[in-house]
């Protein structure tokens, strides 16, 4: 039963990252990371609105007719949309100006619709702010890492610091041809950790069901270089 | 890998070249601008090739080996892209900027597309557009020429092209352009060294004279017409080199002849947009990039109909 809730929240930080692995949000993620800070505060924001519209749709799954299902997620998340961009106008004005228009183009981030149509109109509260988390999470440490290398190469400095830059700037990397170049370096790395993870998950199955079974467990070491071909 | 490439029916007849006689002869025909560079910007100009050049065969060699891929360093297809990326420079550029250059054209733009012939632009080109992106200042430092042999130290001096964009133009010599004595980058400013070389590859077959003379003949034209002066604009900035040794690069211009003339008209029209009414005063660069990446499309184009087929049929 824990393993059912730890799975929820975990798939969405590596093996179904939204960023990387979904290819999910490309806009906001290649249009706000030219400074870690600002990738910080699209994922917070874009966190609040998914982990809140996924508990409402989930809490009115059962109520809302299938037909018209789509504009009344949009309705949902367009209000906690609303809510985030005022909250972020009064009390972080300098992140709203950072933002810009992609603040409010959170309504139509396609993270947050493809959970609700993918996750939280089919489970339960429970499970759906879980997977909101573990997806929001996902999705900010991916603009976190991508601001970071793109503002520490672009312009020297990390979260704005030191004010001189530590390195000569490779003013590139803040440019959008930069953005996409790191963009599909960390997809690359992403695939490659994410294959890793699930390679050894099916291995690690593989030597509790089947080698459990086959006498010739003790002589082909798990199966290594092809010798088992269940 | 050969035997897969053959399409038309025995017997054949191999012409006797191979990737490394054309790469030696391209190397060969840049070695007037080489000279030509050392002379007008002192051995600074040599320092910068030999990191260039140095850089790109340590990339080649290493990303080889890290991706597990036959070794291609023998074909010195790197030696030319860091020799033309050199060239692309400017004499005062830092030396770790111009080995990143080198690094950028070989690891991103070629290898990770596949290696030599997989790559969709011209590598030294990708070099020296992020070069560009990344350190304008550095990238836009000119020098006046032959400045190292007197006794003062650098001069920086407006290009030709510079002087065009503010009016200056009354000042310059056509005869001093075609001897390379202007503001640019090393292998740029020199038309004569450059036209020796391009002489030489196509008597050599290496290039077909289609893409470098409708590509200069368009800019030429074009400048004529739209009231600037065409002498000074194919003499100045990039335009020789670009059109000799970058825009015939054989993995990134179309194979067939309409192909090409569709390609070199495109690279003229672009120059003469982006120097006359763009921000940038130069732009031999950003037309070949643009062209190179639009090349598959004049291919699908300029398809060759087959023999007896009509017209709609290579359509469908």
């Amino acid at each position: 039963m824990a393993n059912k809730y730890w799975q929820a929240f975990s798939k969405g930080i590596i093996k179904e990252n939204p960023v990387f692995r979904l290819v999910l949000g490309t806009c906001p993620t290649l249009a706000v990371t030219t400074a870690a800070l600002n990738g910080l505060g699209m994922g917070a924001a874009a966190s609040f609105v998914l982990v809140c519209s996924n508990i409402v749709i989930s809490l009115l799954r059962k109520l809302i007719p299938g037909k018209v299902r789509l504009p009344a997620y949009i309705v949902i998340i367009a209000g906690f949309t609303t809510i985030v961009q005022m909250l972020v106008k009064a009390y972080l004005p300098a992140i709203d100006k950072s933002l810009g228009i992609y603040l409010p183009l959170i309504v139509v981030n396609c993270i947050i619709l493809g959970r609700a149509e993918a996750f939280a109109g089919k489970n339960s509260v429970g499970l759906s702010a879980l997977d909101g988390l573990g997806m929001g999470a996902g999705f900010t440490a991916a603009l976190v890492i991508m601001g970071g290398i793109r503002e520490f190469l672009g312009n020297g400095t990390l979260f704005g610091w030191p004010e001189g830059g530590l390195i000569p700037p490779i003013t590139i990397f803040v440019l959008p041809a930069g953005g996409f170049f790191v963009f599909g370096m960390l997809i690359w790395i992403t695939n490659r950790l994410s294959t890793k993870l699930e390679h050894n998950a099916t291995r690690k199955e593989l030597t509790e069901t089947v080698c459990a079974a086959c006498p010739m467990a003790s002589n082909c070491h798990g199966g290594e270089e092809g010798a088992c071909h269940e | 890998m050969e035997n897969t490439l053959m399409v038309s029916s025995s017997p054949h007849l191999h012409c006797g070249m191979n990737t490394r006689d054309i790469m030696r002869d391209v190397i060969i025909a840049l070695i007037p601008s080489l000279i030509a560079s050392v002379w007008l910007f002192g051995f600074r100009a040599l320092a910068v090739e030999v990191v260039c050049v140095a850089a790109a065969l340590a990339s080649e060699y290493l990303s080889r080996k890290v991706m597990k891929r036959p070794q291609t360093v023998g074909d010195l297809s790197c030696i030319v892209t860091g020799l033309l990326l050199a060239f692309n420079l400017p004499v005062t550029v830092p030396l770790w900027q111009a080995a990143l250059g080198s690094v950028v054209a070989i690891v991103v733009a070629k290898q990770m597309f596949g290696g030599l012939g997989q790559n969709f632009v011209n590598p030294a080109l990708v070099g020296r557009v992020v070069l560009m992106g990344s350190f304008p200042d550095a990238m836009n430092n000119w020098v006046t020429p032959l400045a190292w042999t007197g006794q003062a130290d650098a001069v920086s001096g407006a290009t030709p092209l510079a002087m065009l964009a503010t009016d200056a133009a009354a000042e310059i010599d056509p005869l001093s352009l075609l001897f390379g004595l202007r503001g640019g980058c090393l292998g740029e400013t020199c038309a004569a060294a450059l036209l020796l070389g391009g002489v030489y590859l196509v008597i050599r077959h290496v290039i077909s004279p289609l893409i470098p003379t409708i590509y200069i003949g368009t800019v030429f034209v074009l400048t004529w017409i739209l009231g600037a002066n065409p002498v000074v604009h194919i003499l100045s900035g990039g335009l020789m080199i670009g059109a000799i040794f970058m825009a015939t690069d054989y993995a990134t211009c179309p194979i067939n002849k309409w192909g090409k003339v569709v390609y070199a008209v495109g690279c003229g029209a672009l120059t003469v947009l982006i120097r006359l009414y763009g921000s940038l005063p130069e732009g031999v660069s950003f037309a070949i990039v643009i062209m190179n990446i639009l090349t598959p499309l004049i291919e699908r184009l300029t398809r060759p109909r087959p023999f007896g087929e009509g017209r709609k049929a290579v359509r469908s």
